[in-house]
């Protein structure tokens, strides 16, 4: 495939560097990390190499903090059940609105099957943390808070040092979806109050299917899979070698490549949406400008519809993402847009553009001369938008 | 990424007939900006020959809704309004070559306009005044009557279904058990019944399994064989196999071709064995393997009578 990809905070392009590390996990170093022989000790050394490159990335004081999983959502489960069985008695849990699905959906199951209160915490229209509600569902009785780092929609991050010491303050365990933030926001576990924290290879040009979980040293942990004594018996099943190699590489590189992705990826980032905004009519930016993810630009064009933005996109050789529900197959657009109370006019032709360290000025500056054309294009057809007013119209069709 | 047909992007990419048609005679507006999709269809019909004679649309939304109704102005131009009244949602998806059953209330959402449109040429009250009680799926304002249509136009049967094609259902869900009766009670009246299952739940017949063709697909000699050859061919394999067979004592000896089915005797100490099943099964792998086709092992004793 070629073309201009905007779409990192889906996935990321393996690392060429990442992949040369893991080929020989596929070849020659084959051995079960478990087994008493040179195959497997070769595999074994690899792996906590891999280790601590992630405890590097995340500053996390000991190596052993990591656990290797499948990726963020069973990082997300995990941590969760973990904090549930752990405290048995406490029977409500803290999270947000504007989580990922890995942790909406099994609150939701734990409310419905297990009977646990779960908190929502609101957000504003800037897609901010609501403080108050916050601080007034905090209480003894609450096992875990689980908010995430950076949303993946918008890139709106969440003030996580904060929320974690009030989370202490009342004895819950505080856990972090980290899946978009590590790799594009220095971390220092060592010093924080973050208990878990969830992060997935891929978003950081490791590969699918390798994530990671940190636990910080003496928090009470529960296992989700059983089974043998792999990762010290907190993760159960024979390693996914060559993923975790990867993921140790990708970490390394990360640190590498942080200040890059905070100052010209920034910088690009910034370039693309002030000139969408200055071409465009009728649009606006969603979610904190001011505290995001230096890649990540979330753009809502008004009375038109994200799909079909996509689909004229890619025809122009664009990869990027909507909010919108045509393309997830829902009916509904996203549930981080209807939190943040954007209005339907403009919910569904949320557009996100996601940059990543691969992202050149050259494909930035071609994708500010399509994306205008396109925009106009949508709305041509609109009923909603009157051509040579350039402004929206009243129409007020009901369905049938 | 959406599978689309190339008819569908024909008609995303280059929509026909986009715009405003002044002095349209026959307006329809189905749909909401709040709903994601909402179509504006405009017509001027003939009132002497009843004749559509220009069709134009404004779409807001995904790329089959645009689609779809570009579809619909291509289909109804230069028809009668009655002729018209006679294309359903079905005839705007089959116009396109398909669309992706998650896609499907967008041909709903152009016959619905289209409904809507010849019902304000004829001066007719366009039911979409609902008393709150009369919809099923409040979340998008959809009523009974157009679930019933969909249902008996398109042949559903299932919820996901309903949904798929009228978007009822496809928010809050607590609508679910209404469709559902809407369902069961349009079923009930076209009689549609499920075909019998004879195996057991979660299975089929080996009949009903077909291979999936090897991705390098080595040249095939099944085609290219003569039908004496492909006998050769099957008496050499079932020959690979017999020291096999008789080392456990048995035999296997070939019967009959009968096209895809291989008839074969297993004798001494396979036949009736416990094993025999296996026996049959080893025979049919080799076969189609030497043969590159798909055929089937059966014992001799099921060989159609008479023969």
């Amino acid at each position: 495939m070629t073309g201009i990809y905007l779409d990192n905070n889906a996935t990321t392009r393996v690392d060429p560097d990442v992949l040369a590390e893991m080929l020989p996990l596929f070849t020659e170093h084959f051995g079960n990390p478990s087994s008493m022989h040179g195959f497997g000790a070769a595999v074994g050394g690899k792996i906590e190499w891999a280790r601590k490159q992630v405890q590097a990335l995340l500053g996390a004081a000991h190596d052993s903090e990591i656990v290797f999983t499948s990726g963020g959502t069973e990082s997300d489960n995990t941590a969760i059940l973990s904090a549930i069985e752990a405290y048995p008695k406490k029977k409500e849990i803290v999270t947000s609105v504007v989580e990922h699905p890995a942790i909406l959906a099994l609150c939701d199951y734990l409310e419905k099957k297990r009977g646990y209160t779960i908190h929502r915490i609101p957000v504003d229209a800037k897609g901010d943390l609501d403080m108050d509600a916050y601080r007034k569902a905090l209480s003894e009785n609450v096992a875990i808070v689980s908010i995430m780092w950076a949303n993946n929609e918008t890139g709106t991050i969440f003030p996580i040092e904060e929320l974690a010491a009030l989370a202490k303050g009342v004895g819950a365990v505080f856990h972090t979806d980290a899946v978009q933030a590590v790799g594009k926001i220095p971390m220092k576990l060592a010093d924080s109050a973050v208990d878990m924290l969830s992060l997935s290879g891929h978003k950081l040009h490791a590969p699918k299917g390798i994530g990671a979980l940190y636990v910080k040293r003496g928090l009470r942990f529960r296992p989700m899979l059983r089974g043998g004594h792999q990762e010290r018996s907190r993760r159960a099943g024979t390693e996914n070698a060559p993923g975790i190699v990867g993921l140790g590489a990708a970490a390394q590189l990360a640190l590498v490549h942080m200040t890059d992705e905070n100052t010209r990826v920034k910088a690009l980032r910034d370039k693309l949406e002030t000139a969408l905004l200055a071409a465009v009519p009728n649009c606006f930016v969603t979610g904190n400008p001011d505290h995001r993810l230096p890649n990540t630009c979330n753009i809502a064009f008004e009375y038109i519809e994200g799909e079909a933005i996509l689909l004229l996109l890619n025809e122009a050789g664009i990869a990027a993402s909507s909010g919108s529900a045509c393309t997830s197959g829902s009916l509904e657009p996203s549930h981080v847009m209807r939190a943040m109370g954007v209005p339907y006019t403009a919910a569904h032709g949320a557009t996100r553009f996601s940059l990543s360290r691969d992202t050149t000025e050259a494909e930035i500056d071609a994708v500010i001369k399509v994306v205008p054309g396109i925009i106009d294009r949508l709305r041509g057809l609109s009923p909603y938008w009157a051509k040579d007013a350039a402004r929206p119209k009243e129409f007020a069709p009901v369905y049938s | 990424m959406w599978n689309y047909t190339d008819k569908v992007k024909e008609h995303f990419f280059n929509p026909k007939n986009a715009g405003v048609l002044e002095n349209a005679n026959a307006v329809g507006e189905v749909g909401s900006i709040t709903c994601g999709d909402a179509l504006k269809l405009m017509m001027t019909v003939n009132p002497d020959t009843e004749v559509i004679e220009d069709a134009r649309f404004q779409t807001f939304g995904c790329g089959s809704a645009i689609a779809s109704s570009s579809a619909l102005t291509e289909m109804i131009i230069g028809k009668t309004v009655d002729q018209a009244l006679a294309l359903t949602n079905r005839d705007i998806a089959d116009y396109l070559g398909g669309l992706p059953p998650e896609k499907m209330h967008c041909s709903v959402m152009g016959a619905e306009a289209l409904r809507a449109a010849i019902a304000a040429y004829k001066g007719e009250e366009w039911d979409d005044d609902h008393e709150e009680g009369e919809l099923v799926c409040k979340c998008f304002g959809i009523d009974a009557a157009m679930i019933e249509r969909a249902v008996t136009v398109n042949g559903l049967t299932t919820l996901e279904e309903v949904t798929h094609y009228t978007k009822a259902g496809g928010s809050c869900q607590t609508c679910h058990e209404k469709i559902e009766d809407v369902l069961d009670t349009v079923l009930a009246k076209t009689g549609a019944l499920k075909p019998a299952k004879s195996h057991a739940p979660g299975t089929v017949g080996l009949d009903a399994i077909t291979p999936l063709k090897p991705k390098a697909a080595a040249p095939a000699p099944a085609s290219k064989m003569t039908n004496v050859q492909r006998m050769q061919a099957i008496m050499m394999a079932i020959e690979e196999i017999r020291p096999q067979v008789q080392k456990d004592g048995g035999d296997v000896e070939l019967v009959d071709i009968d096209g895809k089915d291989i008839y074969v005797r297993l004798s001494g100490a396979c036949s009736g064995c416990s094993q025999s099943a296996g026996t049959m099964m080893g025979v049919q792998m080799k076969l189609v393997e030497k043969l590159g086709e798909f055929v089937r092992v059966k014992p001799a004793s099921l060989m159609p009578a008479g023969v």
